[in-house]
């Protein structure tokens, strides 16, 4: 008896430590399970009656990239206060997730940093893109190097592995160290493809979050790491590619390159309360004020348009 | 002659507990079932965990066609590449490398800090240092980790003149963290020594040293043995602490103070954002499963200690 209850014990353990796992990629199924029907949390608002008239009160979830998540929980808050009785329910989870979800059904909005075509394995033909933001990225060193502006073969050479000091382009003598985004990344897909040429990047220090990429650059001597503009403060210094800075006029050229759509993707055209929280996104009233205040840059001011496989058109 | 008189109420007991009561019956019953139903929801649920990540951790080998040993022995991780390579030894290495350090540091630490707490000095131990130790624990990892990033990485970059991100510092803040379990669980077993035995050793002449080391440690060396594994067990199993002070670099480590990647932070890191039913999705599948076969093999360990323990006494 006494070995049988320890074996359960250990089973125990184990079994909550994988449930712990587990529960992260199952939360986002949940909604779908619930009929639009009895979703008004009635006892909050009494108006929910007034949210049918406008859209009718599907509940939606929008699940993926980890930079877009501020942006849409902010809209999500507006758009709800608009409409009361209409649940959006907003994750993280990655941009791979938020691709996945979508496609497979499980969740309303795919939120992703890159083009569904850039990922092998999504039907990409079934899904229907809506741009509603921009992101630009810049290459982010330690303010100790004194250095403001990179030429793109010396970006290349620095991060893959050619030039390993800071002296070789004019910098102080100090060694080149690499933060890094994970493999799987789409910032670092993003900046590999458009700052690198596609270059593979050597091995450096590897960190997922922004947070943490920028703390790192900031405290380590050397440190060279890339980062959405929004996450740029005093404490790092952006680097100015070829001569160009990074900021909101050059990016709507493409006289700065390095920069990314922040998609949120449907299975099939949106209808009912989808489609009116995405024509919502897009609105002079959300793209001049909220995707600004969090330091994205508007959809509506862009001069050119970028395709999946990057080639650039004028508007 | 004896009569026996049984009064009206004394029979009525007699009746009452001979025959069977029918709420006490329920409560049994209920209780049973009750009992069953957890134990076997439990067993499902481990069972399904099993099969779930197996299935998926396998598929790499079967379903996307990658063979077993290139997998476990190639140094190169580069699944986005073409030809995508998916070789997990740096992350096992890195694994199996953060877990001893840390048991080789906070081993002896641990376990000299229950000497000190159960044999030197009771009172003091009881009063002082294990809630501080029972604090420790309840510590959540996360902000170990972010310590570890802001004191531990700067010290080791500026005492070392290296980048601050590495083994040591992984080793360093696991050995934080699993000290608190390896010394309850060491203490617990040195108390567990009978108290004859001390009194024995010192009747023979024996300095207090001596008692401690030859005879209480000896006799519960099966429960610090536990209390290491269980530690390591933690230790391998832990992903945010250390993934915030390792640097996470897919290469092999040259030195303690190289960064390097545990199985543990390469699926933290690339789990969100790889597409399910990917191949690259599928090989982080087969890294859990691989921490899975890991903690198998802590346990089977701890279960091999504690009947070895028995057998000796």
């Amino acid at each position: 008896m006494k070995k049988l209850s320890k074996m359960f014990m250990a089973l125990t353990v184990v079994g909550a430590l994988l449930a712990g796992c587990g529960s992260n990629a199952a939360t986002p199924s949940q909604p779908q399970q619930q009929s639009g029907g009895t979703q008004t949390p009635a006892p909050e608002s009494n108006s929910g009656n007034a949210g049918a008239e406008t859209t009718s009160n599907e509940p939606i979830t929008a699940v993926g990239s980890t930079a877009m998540q501020p942006l849409v929980e902010q809209v999500a808050k507006d758009f709800m206060a608009k409409n009361p009785g209409l649940q959006i329910q907003v994750q993280g989870g990655g941009s791979g997730t938020g691709l996945s979800q979508v496609s497979s059904g499980a969740a309303t909005i795919g939120n992703s940093d890159i083009f569904a075509e850039e990922k092998k394995d999504i039907p990409a033909s079934e899904l229907v893109d809506h741009k509603v933001a921009v992101v630009g990225m810049a290459a982010v060193v330690n303010p100790q190097i004194g250095i403001d502006n990179l030429s793109k073969q010396q970006l290349i050479d620095i991060f893959s592995g050619k030039i390993t000091n800071w002296k070789e382009v004019g910098g102080p003598d100090t060694k080149v160290t690499l933060v890094n985004r994970p493999k799987s990344s789409g910032t670092r897909a993003t900046f590999s493809k458009f700052a690198l040429d596609g270059t593979e990047e050597a091995e450096g220090i590897t960190e997922d979050s922004s947070g943490t990429v920028r703390k790192i650059i900031a405290e380590t001597p050397g440190a060279i790491g890339y980062l959405a503009l929004s996450y740029i403060n005093d404490s790092v210094k952006a680097l100015k590619l070829d001569g160009v800075e990074a900021n909101g006029e050059n990016i709507a050229t493409n006289q700065y390159p390095v920069w990314a759509y922040q998609h949120m993707y449907t299975k099939g055209e949106p209808t009912g309360s989808a489609k009116a929280f995405l024509e919502y996104i897009v609105t002079d009233e959300v793209q001049k004020a909220a995707v600004k205040d969090l330091g994205f840059l508007p959809i509506t001011e862009m001069k050119v348009d970028r395709a999946a496989d990057g080639t650039i058109k004028q508007k | 002659m004896t009569h026996r008189t049984d009064t009206p109420s004394q029979s009525g007991i007699a009746r009452k507990m001979l025959t069977s009561n029918k709420r006490q019956w329920t409560e049994n019953v209920t209780g049973r079932v009750i009992a069953t139903v957890c134990a076997a929801l439990l067993i499902i649920v481990v069972l399904s965990i099993t099969y779930f990540i197996a299935s998926k951790g396998l598929s790499t080998f079967f379903v996307n066609g990658i063979s077993i040993t290139e997998f476990l022995s190639q140094v190169k991780w580069d699944p986005e590449g073409e030809p995508a390579v998916y070789g997990v030894f740096p992350f096992i290495l890195g694994s199996f490398l953060v877990t001893t350090l840390a048991a080789l540091i906070a081993a002896p630490l641990g376990i000299g800090a229950a000497i000190f707490m159960i044999e030197l000095y009771p009172n003091f131990g009881k009063k002082v240092l294990k809630p501080v130790i029972e604090l420790l624990v309840g510590i959540p990892s996360v902000v170990y980790g972010y310590v570890g990033l802001t004191l531990l990485v700067p010290f080791i970059r500026e005492q070392f003149d290296v980048l601050g991100f590495s083994l040591l510092a992984g080793g360093l803040v696991l050995a934080l963290m699993i000290l608190p379990t390896i010394t309850s669980v060491a203490a617990d077993a040195i108390s567990a020594v009978p108290q004859d035995l001390r009194n024995a050793s010192l009747a023979l002449g024996a300095t207090r040293w001596q008692t401690i080391w030859n005879v209480v440690l000896h006799s519960s060396l099966p429960g610090c043995l536990t209390a290491i594994v269980l530690g390591m067990a933690r230790a391998f199993g832990e992903a945010l602490a250390v993934q915030m002070v390792i640097g996470n670099t897919t290469k092999l480590p040259g030195s303690l103070l190289d960064p390097i990647s545990t199985l543990t932070s390469g699926i933290t890191l690339n789990m969100g954002n790889t597409i399910q039913g990917t191949p690259y999705n599928n090989a982080l599948w087969s890294m859990a499963l691989l921490l899975l076969l890991m903690s198998f093999v802590f346990i089977m360990i701890l279960r091999i200690i504690g009947r070895k323990g028995r057998v000796n006494k």
